[in-house]
């Protein structure tokens, strides 16, 4: 077994109206160093990627419902089957949206409580890292972090069975919180379920979160905490076989 | 399709699931209150959709709008579709909508 020794590749999603896909591009080739590809939804195929992101935006203007349209796009059927083989792939904001519409994450995104659009930096609170090693190995239980909010529908919801079997199984990854990570209505910026703000599959490989980490990941622009989810996946890609060797 | 086959219309509701939380039905509720319609108890929001399309028989129509509903037009997690569909002669010879 060869390890990735060299740099990650990344390969960022762009349907039309997706708007996050250069910010992630951005921090993962010119603040990280690392490979990165922007794919155009009518692609087939992932290439060599170590991992996939599914950017935030709005694919297809939101119509019909967020990530409705983008779920069917030639490129999901690539992300699918990644995922399938247990590549990492993580969706913020809208990419959560297309996750959950395409089934790979439960639940389902709708309008903000108070129906307002919030863009602000929220505390999060980490919980189950060790659900998801890939994406929060470098995080840990009660770790409070802040990222930005960028959106009009982030409020999660699913069925309650679905909600108990998500807490039981430890696949809440982050929550909304206050500073000192209590978890109430307050600290909720859009009514989410048990201020639900990200979730994981039961392999854990794939992440979704309405915050934006690609948002915060310079000290420039107000903080770094968007750079442990990165660091989190570079660590993990050093201890896998190389994309290639995966798919033998 | 065959060459028998005939013009649709049809009616898809969409609806939020009992349960689901409506904020948006709930904000239209309390402003048709604040307009003077004070017994309004509760305001639903939904999405309605008008499909012209072709099908052989009633049948076949049902059959492809219960696949368009279940594989696309609503969300099982938060939503129901219901729908209805009549003959629609009017479809490519005028405004087939009011």
């Amino acid at each position: 077994m060869t390890v990735i020794a060299g740099r990650p590749r990344v390969a960022v999603a762009v349907f039309p109206g997706t708007w996050s896909d250069r910010d992630f591009a951005h921090v993962a080739g010119s603040v990280l160093g690392w490979e990165t590809r922007l794919l155009w939804h009518t692609e087939t195929d992932v290439g060599d990627a170590d991992a996939v992101v599914l950017p935030g935006g709005f694919a297809h203007g939101d119509h019909l419902r967020t990530g409705a349209i983008a779920r069917f796009s030639p490129i999901m059927r690539a992300v699918e089957a990644f995922a399938e083989a247990g590549g990492p792939v993580i969706g913020s904001c809208n990419g959560f949206q297309v996750l959950t519409e395409a089934g790979m994450l439960p639940g389902a995104l709708m309008r903000n409580d108070h129906l307002e659009f919030r863009c602000d930096w929220q505390t999060l609170r980490v919980e189950h890292s060790s659900a998801s090693p890939a994406w929060l190995g470098d995080l840990s239980d009660g770790d409070l972090i802040r990222l930005p909010i960028s959106h009009g529908e982030g409020r999660y919801v699913a069925a309650d069975e679905t909600l108990d079997a998500l807490e039981a199984s430890g696949r809440v990854v982050l929550r909304y919180s206050d500073d000192d990570g209590r978890i109430n209505a307050t600290a909720n910026p859009n009514g989410s379920e048990r201020g639900i703000a990200g979730v994981v599959n039961e392999r854990g490989n794939v992440l979704g979160l309405m915050p934006h980490p690609e948002r915060a990941a310079e000290p420039e622009v107000g903080g770094t905490d968007g750079l442990r989810i990165f660091r989190s996946l570079e660590r993990w890609l050093h201890h896998q076989p190389a994309a290639a060797e995966r798919r033998l | 399709m065959g060459v028998t086959a005939m013009r649709w219309m049809a009616e898809v509701h969409v609806a939020l699931r009992p349960g689901i939380a409506d904020p948006e039905g709930q904000t239209i509720g309390a402003a048709l209150r604040s307009l003077g319609h004070g017994s309004v108890a509760e305001v639903r929001s939904g999405k309605l959709m008008r499909i012209a399309f072709e099908a052989d028989d009633h049948a076949a129509a049902e059959a492809e709008v219960a696949e368009m509903c279940r594989r696309f037009l609503a969300n099982p997690v938060m939503e129901v579709a219901s729908w209805e569909i009549r003959a629609d002669e009017q479809i490519g010879d005028g405004p087939a909508l009011p």
